[in-house]
């Protein structure tokens, strides 16, 4: 779990952007599973096991809690158009596996009471949460999170921080994790990356960090 | 004046009042109409929402689809080998729309794609006539096993005419709306398409491929424009003129909102049934064929009030 923190307008979005596709860097490489390339498309991100959470929420707003995690499932369900548009044979057997698969995620993540419910009608911190699961559907292998607990209460936070961790270990999903919160980025992560005016201003454990002085300089705002 | 009043105000409903039976005959006749409408706004909704391009060339598709048909049938392949061949037509059309016009203007604003489907119309007219010729044509509906003749019905103390070919055509219209329903609703395609028109960057996240759903959506307005080809075919006949009908889709539009299915089925029924008792009860008081643009007229009244459609969801102005 490596945590990628900095002041606002450091890069720290643009970077994820980078990772998953959104954007296509100008300079450098993105190695990835031993493979390295100058640029991904979106797809191939999500097709060689990279999700991702994002800073301001984007649900499907118009579905279901349910709707929006089986969405996720969609690299994992392959049946073509055409069974599809039946809704018939191998594509009815396959969309019942994994609306199962999907329960786990539900049960996991303790929403089952919200399961039906359409997601713009849920608080924050509960859409927060679906937007982990629709990630989650994809059984990552990389999950990039944005800001996951931005806007919360401490419970939710505590709530949240116990999701990541279990998903970290049960799973071994590697994880970076953008966070602003240093209580819990010090608590979470084993390697901290600090990113200020787009460039990595350090890299080491949390409390290497932490003692850092480009680091506190750049949190107080000193000149450069 | 005072006449007057009476002719608009009352007039009208003493005469549904006094030929009951006429006047189911006239909401029958809209109705039919009315479910011709739905199908082509249906066909806007769905590439409006997948990807927010208006397409200007949904009428021409209706035409150009009844046109395959019928010319295909006219070169002597056999009615139901013909129907088949204008499926793979479409699904043809579909995989070319995206590479050759979505695909390399991507992120380009609304406006271009627009004007690109006032492109892709003239090529279909240009294109159509080439291969079938421009002069009108008859639906093949006998080759293709519908039905035709009426059935009568003794009511109301007069007598209601149904067409066959009509309440086939509802038939048909309502078990596409049904399994487009289920296709939306239960499949892995439905929902990524719902999710590409709900958060573009949240379901390419996920690998929802857009090419894939681009296809999947103008096959899918193909087959819609098909079917509406063919029953509008039945009634009258196949020929460019039909385009124009495609117009009438923007009013129902207005009124069920640019990305709502109920919308533009709801809106295509009152639009069809409203302008056909219009015609009947209103017309002659203006010396007739207010058919042409009643339709507009009532959108135009309906955009003042609500001009988020029926089914739209509320606009908010963020500033
Ligand atoms: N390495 C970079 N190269 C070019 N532009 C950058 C870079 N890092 C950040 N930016 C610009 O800074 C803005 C804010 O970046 P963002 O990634 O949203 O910051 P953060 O998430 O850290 O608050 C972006 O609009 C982006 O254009
Ligand atoms: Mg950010």
């Amino acid at each position: 779990m490596r945590a990628i923190i900095g002041p606002n307008g450091a890069g720290k979005t643009s970077m994820l952007n980078v990772i998953n596709g959104f954007y296509h860097p100008q300079t450098g490489k993105i190695t990835y599973k031993g493979k390295s390339r100058s640029a991904m498309s979106p797809n191939e991100a999500a097709n060689s096991g990279i999700a991702r959470t994002f800073q301001n929420v984007a649900l499907f707003h118009g579905m279901s809690t349910l709707d929006n995690i089986m969405v996720g499932r969609n690299l994992k369900m392959r049946r073509g158009f055409f069974w599809q548009a039946l809704y018939h044979g191998p594509a009815r057997t396959e969309e019942l596996e994994n609306r199962e698969f999907i329960e786990h995620i539900i049960t996991f993540l303790e929403i089952e009471a919200i399961r039906r419910t359409p997601v713009s009608r849920l608080p924050y911190g509960l859409q927060k949460r679906v937007e982990l699961g629709r990630a989650l559907a994809m059984q990552p292998d990389l999950l990039l999170l944005d800001e996951p607990m931005a806007g919360m209460n401490l419970e939710e936070k505590g709530d949240m921080s116990r999701y990541i961790l279990d998903v970290n270990e049960h799973f071994g999903t590697t994880i970076a994790l953008i966070e602003h919160d240093m209580g819990v980025v010090m608590d979470l992560s084993d390697r901290v990356v600090v990113l200020d005016y787009g460039h990595k201003i350090a890299d080491g454990t949390p409390g290497e960090v932490q003692k850092n002085q480009a680091v506190i300089d750049a949190y107080l705002g000193v000149a450069h | 004046m005072g006449e007057f009043a009476y002719m608009v105000l009352i007039d009208p409903f003493v005469q549904m009042f006094e030929l009951p039976d006429f006047f189911v005959q006239v909401i029958w006749e809209g109705f039919v109409g009315g479910v011709l409408y739905s199908l082509i706004a249906l066909g806007f909704v769905l590439i409006f929402k997948a990807s927010g391009v208006f397409n200007f060339a949904q009428g021409i598709m209706v035409v150009f689809a009844a046109l395959t048909l019928v010319g295909l049938n006219a070169m002597g392949v056999q009615a139901h080998l013909a129907l088949v061949l204008t499926v793979v037509v479409m699904l043809v059309l579909a995989f070319s729309v995206e590479r050759l016009v979505l695909r390399p203007l991507v992120n380009q604003p609304d406006i271009i794609l627009f004007m690109a489907t006032i492109g892709l119309t003239y090529f279909l007219i240009g294109f159509g006539e080439l291969l079938f010729g421009g002069e009108p044509k008859i639906m093949i509906s006998d080759q293709l096993g519908l039905p035709s003749g009426a059935v009568d019905f003794d009511i109301l103390g007069g007598l209601v005419s149904l067409q066959k070919i009509d309440i086939a055509a509802i038939f048909i219209a309502g078990a596409m709306v049904a399994v487009l329903a289920v296709f939306f609703d239960k499949t892995r395609i439905g929902r990524a398409l719902r999710a590409v028109a709900d958060d573009h960057q949240a379901a390419l996240s996920v690998g929802i491929s857009l090419s894939t759903i681009w296809v999947v959506v103008w096959f899918t307005a193909g087959i819609v424009a098909l079917t509406t080809g063919i029953m509008w075919g039945a009634r009258s006949d196949v020929s460019f003129a039909l385009q124009i009908v495609a117009f009438k889709a923007l009013p129902v539009l207005i009124l069920g909102g640019f990305t709502s299915i109920p919308g533009a089925i709801v809106g295509g029924l009152i639009i069809g049934i409203g302008e056909k008792i219009g015609e009947v009860y209103w017309g002659p008081l203006v010396g007739g064929s207010i058919e042409s643009w009643l339709a507009y007229f009532i959108a135009l009244i309906f955009l003042m009030f609500r001009p988020q459609g029926l089914f739209g969801e509320k606009i908010i102005e963020r500033v």
